[in-house]
C-alpha cells in the first residue's frame, strides 16, 4: 500500500511540474511574439475579446476539471488537461483501455492503463499534426473534398455509438434514467446543440450518480 | 522585423513548445510503463493497449488537421498547429479568434491580413481564457482523487457505481446531444424544410444574422450513424465470442468510428 501511494504521489509531483512549464511557455508564447515584431497589444480590444470569451471557458474549465479527473486518473489528467481534445479523443480512449483490459479507474492498474492510452493517444495526435502541417499543400485538396465532409462531421455520433454500446450494455441498469432524461432535453430544449453539450456533461453525471445513489440503496445494483 | 502570420519565427516558437508537450507525453508513457513492469502486470496486454490507443486516435487527429487547415486561412499555419497540439479544440480557437478579432474590428472571415498586434492579440486571448485546466488540476487534482480513493476504501461497490455513474453520465449527454435536431421533424413546413437563423461574424466583425434551410429529414443523420456505429460494435462483440476472432478486441471501437464515419457519406446524400 505505501508503495502504491508512492507512485500517485510522485505521478502529481511531476505533473505539477510538467503542467507550471507549459503554463509558462504558454504564456511566453505572446509575449515574445509581441517583444520580437516590436508590438504591444491593443490593451482596450484584449479587455473586450476576454470579457466575452474568459468566463464561459474557465466556468466551463473548472466544470470539466471536477467532472473528468475522477475518470482521467492522476496521470491522464495532467496530460489531457495539456494536450486538449479530452471529450472526444482522450477520454473515449481511456474509457476504452480500461473497460479491454477489465481494470477499474479507482486501481492502480487503471491509472497506468489509462496514463499509458492516453500518452500513446497525445503523442501519435501530435506526430499526425506534425506529418499534415508538413503536407499541407498536397493534403489540403484531399481533407477539404466535399465528399467527405459529412464523414469528418458525424465523428462524435460515428464515435459515441460504438462507445456506447460497449458501456451501456454492461450498465443498463444505471443509465437507463439519464439516457431518457437526455434525449427529452436534447430534443425538446433548442438552445441544447453542439455548443451546449459540455454543459450538460457534469448535469447528466450528477443525475446519473444520484439516480446510482437511489438504485443503490435500494439493492437493483 | 517585418510581420507575417507564417513568418518562420512563429513556426519555431511553436515548435519549441510542442516538443515540450510531447516531452511530457514521453515521460508520463515511460512512467506508466517502467510501473506496470514493476506491479508485474501482463505485458501483452499493454501492448495491446498501446496499439488500439494509435489505431483509435488515427481519425479523430485526422478531424483536428482538418480544423488546422481551415483556421490556418486567416491565422496563418503556425498559430493553429500550437493551438491544437496543445490544449484547445477547434470550436473553442474559432470563438476565442473571433471574439478578439471583432474587438479590433476584424473577423476570421475577411480577407484583411492580421497586424502584428492582432496576432498578439488573439494569442493572448485563447492562451489566457483556456488556462484554468492547466493550473487547477495541479491545484485540486490531487485532493480529487484523494476523495475517491477514501470513498473506495468505505465502500468499494458504491464507489465503483459512482465512477461508472461518471462515465455513463458523460455518454448520455453525448447520446443526447445526437438527437439535438431531430425536432426538425416537426417543425417542418409545408415544404419540408426548416429555416433556422444562425450568428455570423461578417467581413467587418460584425455579428449578422444568417437564414439557413435545413430538411426536415437532417437532424436524422447523426441519430443513423451513431446507430450505424452501434451495430457494428455490437456485430464485433458477437463476433469477438469465436476464438479465432478475438483479435477483434483491439480493433472494435476504431473499427465502428470509421464505419460509422463512412455510413455519414452516403446517409447525408440521402437524408439532407
Amino acid at each position: 500500500m505505501k508503495k502504491n501511494l508512492c507512485y500517485l504521489d510522485s505521478v502529481h509531483r511531476d505533473g505539477r511540474i510538467w503542467n507550471l512549464i507549459v503554463m509558462v511557455l504558454l504564456l511566453a508564447f505572446p509575449v515574445a511574439v509581441a517583444f520580437i515584431f516590436g508590438v504591444y497589444p491593443d490593451w482596450k480590444a484584449l479587455g473586450v475579446g476576454l470579457v466575452a470569451t474568459a468566463p464561459m471557458y474557465w466556468a466551463v474549465g473548472a466544470i470539466e476539471t471536477v467532472t473528468y479527473v475522477p475518470m482521467l486518473g492522476a496521470g491522464g489528467s495532467y496530460l489531457s488537461f495539456v494536450t486538449g481534445n479530452i471529450s472526444n479523443l482522450k477520454l473515449p480512449c481511456a474509457l476504452n483501455a480500461m473497460e479491454q483490459n477489465e481494470v477499474s479507474a479507482n486501481s492502480e492498474e487503471g491509472e497506468i492503463i489509462s496514463t499509458i492510452a492516453i500518452a500513446t493517444s497525445s503523442i501519435v495526435t501530435t506526430v499526425i499534426i506534425i506529418i499534415g502541417v508538413i503536407c499541407i499543400v498536397p493534403l489540403t485538396p484531399i481533407l477539404e473534398a466535399p465528399v467527405l465532409q459529412p464523414a469528418f462531421e458525424q465523428i462524435l455520433p460515428a464515435l459515441f455509438g460504438g462507445l456506447g454500446v460497449a458501456f451501456v450494455s454492461k450498465n443498463w441498469k444505471l443509465a437507463l434514467a439519464p439516457i431518457v432524461l437526455m434525449l427529452v432535453l436534447f430534443i425538446f430544449i433548442p438552445a441544447l446543440n453542439e455548443g451546449t453539450v459540455g454543459i450538460m456533461v457534469p448535469v447528466s453525471a450528477l443525475f446519473t450518480i444520484g439516480t446510482g445513489r437511489i438504485l443503490y440503496k435500494k439493492g437493483v445494483l | 522585423m517585418e510581420f507575417r502570420v507564417n513568418h518562420p519565427i512563429l513556426f519555431i516558437l511553436a515548435g519549441v513548445l510542442i516538443a515540450v508537450v510531447l516531452a511530457q507525453s514521453v515521460f508520463f508513457l515511460v512512467k506508466a510503463l517502467k510501473r506496470s513492469r514493476q506491479l508485474g502486470m501482463d505485458q501483452k496486454k499493454i501492448r495491446k493497449t498501446i496499439k488500439t490507443a494509435t489505431i483509435f486516435t488515427i481519425a479523430p487527429a485526422v478531424a483536428i488537421v482538418i480544423s488546422i487547415i481551415t483556421l490556418s486561412k486567416k491565422l496563418g499555419l503556425a498559430l493553429p498547429w500550437l493551438r491544437l497540439s496543445v490544449v484547445g479544440s477547434m470550436s473553442y480557437e474559432t470563438v476565442a479568434a473571433n471574439n478578439a478579432l471583432s474587438a479590433m474590428g476584424q473577423s476570421l472571415g475577411s480577407n484583411i491580413p492580421l497586424t502584428a498586434q492582432q496576432f498578439v492579440n488573439v494569442l493572448l486571448v485563447m492562451t489566457i481564457s483556456i488556462l484554468l485546466g492547466i493550473w487547477l488540476v495541479p491545484l485540486i487534482g490531487k485532493k480529487l482523487q484523494g476523495g475517491m480513493s477514501k470513498l473506495s476504501n468505505r465502500d468499494a461497490k458504491w464507489a465503483d457505481i459512482f465512477s461508472n455513474g461518471l462515465f455513463i453520465g458523460m455518454i448520455s449527454a453525448f447520446l443526447g446531444f445526437v438527437f439535438c435536431d431531430v425536432s426538425r421533424l416537426w417543425s417542418a413546413g409545408p415544404d419540408g424544410m426548416v429555416t433556422v437563423v444562425e450568428k455570423e461574424v461578417n467581413e467587418v466583425g460584425e455579428k449578422v444574422d444568417k437564414v439557413v434551410q435545413y430538411s426536415s429529414t437532417s437532424g436524422l443523420i447523426p441519430v443513423c450513424v451513431m446507430i450505424v456505429s452501434a451495430v457494428i460494435m455490437v456485430l464485433c462483440g458477437l463476433a469477438m465470442r469465436k476464438p479465432k476472432l478475438k483479435w477483434l478486441s483491439e480493433y472494435a471501437l476504431p473499427i465502428s468510428l470509421i464505419l460509422g464515419m463512412a455510413a455519414a457519406i452516403p446517409l447525408t446524400t440521402w437524408l439532407s
